[in-house]
């Protein structure tokens, strides 16, 4: 039975091993030293800089839209996609008898919620690019088919509604995982608890902030890292989608979109490997805090 | 209990209580729910009929239904918009990331999850971790390393990278997969004489069907939708995937302003993948929030 053990475990193990640290953990190692050089990406001449690159970020503008931006998306999106998601999935329980079975056609809803997911990120913003289209969009078409024709805007072109306009579509394109997702999470939650809420004369509100909030806190947690981590990226949206990319005048600047620039459009490697390092931060900052967070209260069902 | 409000207790005879019974308002949360469909799906059936208008029509009037339908849009962005090539291109990019993501993520699965070795733990940990990092981070160091080896707008250079970066999530979902599946059946298979790989192939392979199918499903999806990579790794317009491609048509359409064609080839990049969707819903809906779940 022993025969053949270490041939079979290396013939399973190396190929991958080597394909993880060659793509993967290597270029991640690899940024971190390229972040302290000025490297411009001609072999052998990378400088060793110190913490210069960290230092210039400071006072790169365009950078500091793109960490402002960064920082609303982060707040903004994930607490609107959370806020709509629980309402549809707990809406789709309430709505039923008992206060848990869906209510009709709440499958099927599903299913139409779902949609955005499959699609890329680059289809959704190609798509949304001409739904904002100022003259030939469906936004500002509908809008002057029912008469409101003065509230038509060039979406993407104004500084003050561009930011707006691509959160708008991150949270369009992540509701329906979330309804899906939190509708799993109320249908885990034991059947008498909803009956004995109902019982005792709780509404649909005291239900839903009494039972349903406590009990489903824990996927709420692990969809606010994930929408944090999507609202840190947005780089595929503002990159197809927005005037420039990621304007007008840094608007819609995004860390990615700095990163890609700087990378590979002016060649400061060192520079954009800076802007890695501040993302990675970023996202492992938030990860720990979520994780602190779902530690301090968690409620067990008896 | 303290989860509700304590209230004065009612008596209701048990068969009330059993009863169906409709307590809240069902019309208004119909509403809610028909409201967050539309939205949804209205600008996805809005790019879908726009496939079929003329550019006059699409420019004057955005609600209009076609007056008469045109296909040739979609002929004119399969062929003149090469989104037939980058459908292809897609295709064998992601065909081959997926099995060979598939093949090396469930051998490393099984292989850490059923066998007790030295450093275990620790190859373990170094898949899962590279979950946390953003993939913008290793993207400088990544173009250089994949440029050096000459792979550069390749095929094989997109598959091992794809394969590359879906092998840790797929280790970590089909781990503890591989965990809760019963030894027995390996143990018997072994005293029959069954090597260690007939063992994964012949019988531990298909006892993980279920898992497989939730994985790979998750990374395929994944993998077509991809963009940051092949925006970085595969400057050949020639090898473009359709997301690539659909935004570099996107810029030069709308110069030539070939409205109809870009709606065409969004409609033709969107429609197989909802598809499949609506064939096979529940495994989809399954596997993609599998991830979230665990």
């Amino acid at each position: 039975m022993r025969h053949g053990r270490w041939r079979f475990l290396a013939g399973a193990l190396v190929p991958a091993l080597v394909l993880h640290v060659v793509f993967v953990l290597s270029p991640y190692a690899q940024a971190f030293y390229l972040s302290l050089t000025d490297w411009t990406g001609v072999a052998g001449e990378a400088h060793f800089v110190g913490a210069r690159n960290y230092a210039r970020l400071g006072g790169d503008s365009l950078f500091l839209d793109a960490v402002r931006n960064n920082a609303v998306m982060l707040v903004v999106v994930p607490l609107v996609t959370i806020g709509i998601g629980l309402f549809l999935a707990s809406m789709m329980h309430l709505g039923g008898r008992g206060g848990r079975r869906g209510i009709a056609g709440s499958g099927a809803y599903q299913i139409v919620y779902f949609f955005p997911q499959l699609l890329s990120l680059v289809v959704i913003a190609v798509l949304w690019g001409f739904v904002y289209n100022p003259n030939t969009g469906l936004l500002n078409g509908g809008l002057r088919a029912i008469g409101l024709g003065g509230l038509a805007q060039s979406w993407l072109a104004s500084p003050a509604l561009a930011l707006i306009a691509v959160m708008a579509v991150l949270v369009w394109s992540s509701v329906g995982f979330y309804v899906v997702l939190f509708s799993a999470a109320i249908d885990g939650i034991p059947r008498e608890l909803f009956e004995a809420a109902l019982l005792d004369g709780a509404g649909g509100w005291a239900t839903f902030r009494k039972v349903t909030l406590p009990l489903v806190r824990e996927t709420v947690q692990v969809a606010f890292v994930y929408l944090g981590i999507a609202a840190l990226d947005a780089f595929a949206v503002v990159q197809v989608m927005t005037v420039g990319p990621g304007g007008p005048d840094g608007a819609t600047e995004v860390i990615g979109l700095s990163l890609y620039r700087n990378a590979f459009t002016y060649g400061k490697f060192g520079y954009a490997s800076a802007m890695g390092v501040a993302l990675f931060f970023a996202t492992l900052t938030l990860a720990v805090l979520a994780l602190r967070a779902g530690r301090k209260e968690r409620l067990e069902l008896a | 209990m303290t989860l509700v409000d304590e209230r004065p207790a009612v008596s209701v005879p048990p068969a009330a209580a059993r009863r169906p019974r409709r307590s809240y308002a069902v019309f208004p949360v119909h509403l809610a729910m028909l409201a967050w469909a539309v939205v949804t799906a209205l600008p996805l059936l809005w790019a879908v009929v726009s496939s079929f208008k003329t550019d006059t029509e699409i420019l004057n009037e955005p609600w209009s239904l076609p007056a008469s339908p045109q296909p040739g849009n979609w002929v004119r962005a399969w062929t003149e918009a090469n989104i037939g090539r980058y459908f292809l291109n897609s295709l064998i990019v992601v065909g081959g990331a997926l099995l060979l993501t598939m093949l090396l993520g469930s051998l490393v699965a099984y292989a850490l999850a059923r066998y007790e070795f030295r450093g275990n733990r620790f190859i373990y940990y170094t898949f899962v971790a590279a979950m946390f990092f953003p993939v913008f981070l290793a993207l400088v160091p990544l173009f250089f390393v994949v440029q050096r080896l000459g792979l550069l707008g390749t095929y094989p250079g997109l598959i091992l990278v794809y394969a590359a970066y879906a092998v840790p999530f797929t280790v970590f979902f089909l781990h503890s997969f591989f965990r809760t599946l019963p030894g027995e059946v390996a143990e018997a298979a072994f005293i029959d004489g069954c090597s260690h790989g007939a063992v994964f192939f012949r019988v531990m392979l298909p006892m993980a069907r279920p898992g497989l199918v939730a994985v790979g499903i998750f990374n395929f999806l994944g993998l077509w939708n991809q963009y940051l990579l092949p925006l970085v790794l595969n400057p050949d317009p020639d090898r473009y995937v359709l997301a690539q491609g659909l935004a570099a048509l996107s810029v030069s359409q709308g110069y030539r302003s070939d409205w109809s064609g870009l709606f065409a080839g969004l409609t033709i990049a969107m429609l197989p993948v909802l598809i499949a969707y609506v064939a096979f819903q529940r495994h989809i809906r399954a596997g993609m929030t599998a991830g979230a779940v665990k």
